[in-house]
């Protein structure tokens, strides 16, 4: 690691920037700081990735540290995992979160296992970077939030960000974690947030508060939430794109609700959440992946354990529905402003 | 739609057809039979091509279905592939390969004596893990499998702490979370063993990378067995080492046998597993895997090329898997026993033991009682060994070992986990303390 102060939050000159390029910030900030950073994936070189996120930085730091791979996830992240027990600190891009899981053996029962199988001999301090979720036409293959999987395995965490400014910070923090984080970018809210209403004009980030990124370094400590808005009504707990969502369904209803952005799904951010719902007594949760084990069960399951007598209300969790990712349907599919605010009624009843 | 008024499709007839049959591999000898190796073609020794370590990779085709080998009937070491090695280093790998050997007779009568759950011999290979680790540089890095235990004893690995990790008691220095035999030692260079078949393969391709990245002069080998070679993973390494010409040495062991699988599910009857290489690019060595002159000269080639820049290279180490698969496994009940007794090629160390012989540097009293001293330093690291436990006696790590470690920091929800894994100790044994 290079020797730099970090710049403070408050201090550093901040400019409203878009999540790709906050995430290329992130790299490029990673990169210069440390020259064990390296970067592979396909398309991530010369043409600097699909999305754009390594723009640029082949050219700033060489062949040897930015380069394309062969379009083989088992390789990407295996090779990867060897690279982190030579000393590196690899991050492999894949290219859409529906490629992954050629690569889950890798992650799974490599990446994920290795400091514990090895007692700390080897580690793999691999940021494993992903644009996942739907809402651009993407069809079932390039549409999905296989978030759950991950935050079922041993040994991996597992980071969402919902802004450019957290993008950064968190993306950050994920690179200099010495364990396996996959980083899921909601590619919905890539270039401006998106409040579910598909069929109005897109927004950008230029006059969100939430793109509005310093300048430097600075990184977001993985596994605390960012309460968005403070509420009494209910808590709701969501992340990535369902945060602007759930604003804008919570502020058309005037309902002063409690909204928490997790960030980091493992290690979650358990005081928060009960703090919350002790505090509202009510608690939606809401995620764009299928139902059935999705990350919400979990959530549900821990605030019933953990704050069963504060309840007023049954949980309610709103989510994608238990199918592929239609292509012609996907706002049928997707977890609007409707669904999301029947259950918002139904919570208000309180049955 | 009526006949004929569909849409133009392209016409071709399909014909008058015999079914399909789906072939399923079956191997030429199961229990009770005669086996008869004639079929397999055996060249004579000293009669394989040496090229140049840095010869296009498609020059070695010729040398992807020939076998390299060295040591002759008569125990002489011949042709271009002879390395030339000094007495004194044949001696050492002699050694390594029978402690090797006691080492793992006396493991397996210890899980047969309950004093762990699980053993794997590598009786018949020994060749190819002792004789690759002395080509290789000791901080060459090292991907194992499971069967190249030679490799850490080569490397000077005490055997207390591999007996330690058999039997996960509290000096295991892997804290007791592994099954026996998956070592790991990175002072060692030799990475930990996943019983993900497969997996060390891209990894060791990526160490490599980072290597050159980092313009280290350290290069990676690692090993699968033929069975394995089926994985995704072993396209995954092999077209990553071609396209970074990775410094890589990868080796397929193929010990004919895969538990009860014979070499022909992963392949094996439609060409050799070296034969794979060329068509990535790479190059290619088939090697007699139970002669040791040959195997070493094949990693060393292949080692010097990945030094130079020259790319990698695929070795296929043609062997016999001599005993089961491991202590969970009865050979007896998929194969023909006469299968090990008429090996054409031999057991390794008879092998090189008689090249010492013929050499003059070797008998066989010596031979004898280098045996007895293996023996003996195998049992006194035994029983060094048995004083920190035996598997489930109580003689593990201590009990919260078990939560560290899955990441750096321990989380709320393995703390929680925790507690409550202690609270159970204590309601089962009120008296325990830790």
């Amino acid at each position: 690691m290079l020797e730099e102060e970090p710049v403070s939050l408050h201090d550093a000159p901040t400019r409203s920037i878009n999540m790709i390029e906050a995430i290329n910030e992130a790299l490029d900030t990673m990169m210069a700081r440390d020259p064990d950073v390296v970067i592979l994936g396909e398309d991530v070189g010369y043409f600097g990735g699909v999305f754009r996120a390594t723009a640029g930085l082949q050219d700033k730091y060489g062949k040897n540290r930015v380069f394309d791979s062969p379009i083989n996830e088992c390789g990407i992240v295996g090779a990867a995992v060897g690279m982190a027990a030579y000393g590196l600190r690899p991050v492999p891009e894949i290219q859409f979160a529906d490629y992954i899981y050629p690569g889950l053996d890798q992650l799974i029962s490599e990446a994920a296992r290795l400091r514990y199988r090895s007692a700390g001999e080897f580690t793999a301090p691999i940021t494993l970077r992903s644009p996942f979720g739907g809402g651009i036409f993407g069809g079932q293959t390039h549409s999905q939030s296989p978030e759950a999987l991950f935050t079922h395995v041993a040994g991996l965490k597992t980071v969402i960000p919902s802004t450019p400014h957290d993008a950064k910070g968190l993306l950050i923090a994920a690179i200099e974690d010495n364990d396996p984080v996959i980083f899921f970018e909601p590619k919905r809210i890539y270039n401006g947030p998106f409040d579910g209403y598909y069929d109005n004009p897109s927004k950008t980030w230029k006059n969100h508060p939430g793109g509005k990124v310093p300048e430097g370094y600075y990184s977001i400590p993985l596994g605390k939430a960012r309460i968005v808005r403070e509420g009494s009504a209910m808590t709701v707990l969501a992340y990535g794109t369902m945060i602007h969502v759930v604003e804008a369904v919570l502020e058309q209803k005037g309902i002063d609700a409690e909204i928490i952005d997790l960030r980091t799904l493992v290690p979650l951010d358990i005081e928060a959440v009960e703090k919350s719902v002790e505090k509202t007594g009510k608690c939606l949760i809401v995620h764009e992946a299928t139902r059935t084990s999705g990350f919400g069960a979990e959530l549900s399951a821990l605030v019933q354990e953990h704050c069963f007598y504060h309840l007023e209300a049954p949980i309610e969790r709103v989510t994608g529905f238990d199918t592929p990712y239609p292509h012609s349907l996907e706002w049928a599919y997707f977890p609007g402003p409707v669904r999301i605010g029947e259950a918002v009624d139904r919570l208000m009843k309180g049955y | 739609m009526e006949m004929g008024e569909g849409p133009v499709r392209t016409g071709k007839p399909r014909g008058n057809l015999p079914p399909l049959e789906l072939y399923v591999p079956e191997p030429r000898y199961r229990p009770g039979d005669t086996v008869d190796y004639s079929h397999l073609d055996i060249p004579e020794a000293g009669r394989q091509p040496r090229p140049d370590e840095a010869c296009e990779a498609r020059e070695t085709w010729p040398l992807t279905t020939d076998l390299i080998r060295v040591l002759d009937d008569e125990g002489s070491a011949v042709g271009p592939w002879n390395p030339n090695l000094d007495p004194e280093t044949l001696r050492r790998m002699l050694r390594t390969m029978a402690l090797t050997r006691a080492f793992d007779d006396r493991m397996y009568r210890g899980q047969r004596q309950g004093k762990t759950s699980f053993y794997m011999k590598s009786t018949g290979e020994e060749a190819i893990s002792v004789a690759c680790a002395h080509a290789l540089a000791d901080d060459d890095m090292v991907f194992p499998s499971y069967r190249q235990q030679g490799i850490l004893i080569a490397r000077g690995y005490p055997l207390v702490d591999m007996i330690n990790q058999i039997y996960s008691n509290r000096a295991d220095r892997l804290k007791g979370r592994q099954l026996p035999i998956m070592y790991s030692a990175r002072d060692y260079g030799f990475f930990t063993i996943s019983g993900n078949l497969a997996t060390q393969f891209p990894q060791a391709v990526g160490w490599s990378m980072a290597s050159a990245i980092k313009g280290d002069t350290r290069i990676a080998t690692s090993f699968i067995g033929e069975g394995s070679s089926a994985e995704g993973d072993f396209h995954a390494a092999m077209t990553f080492a071609a396209v970074y010409n990775a410094p890589v040495v990868l080796n397929i062991v193929n010990n004919q046998w895969a538990i009860s699988s014979f070499s022909g599910f992963a392949g094996g009857e439609r060409t050799t597993f070296a034969a794979r290489a060329v068509g990535y690019g790479i190059a290619g060595l088939r090697v007699d895997g139970n002669d040791t002159l040959a195997v070493y000269a094949a990693m060393e080639w292949a080692a010097n090329r990945a030094r130079a820049n020259l790319g990698p290279t695929l070795i296929e180490h043609f062997t016999y898997r001599a005993e089961g698969h491991s202590t969970s496994d009865d050979p007896a009940a998929y194969r023909s026993a006469q299968e090990r007794e008429e090996w054409p090629l031999g057991d390794p160390i008879s092998r090189l033991k008689a090249h010492l012989i013929a050499l003059g540097e070797w008998s066989d009293d010596r031979h004898a009682e280098m045996d007895r001293e293996l023996a003996e330093e195998v049992r006194a690291a035994t029983k060094e060994a048995e004083k920190n436990g035996i598997l489930g006696h109580g003689f593990h790590h201590p009990f919260h070992t078990m939560f560290e470690d899955v990441f750096e920091e321990l989380p709320w929800h393995l703390q929680e986990q925790a507690e409550q894994a202690i609270r159970e100790r204590q309601t089962k044994w009120p008296e325990w303390k830790e």
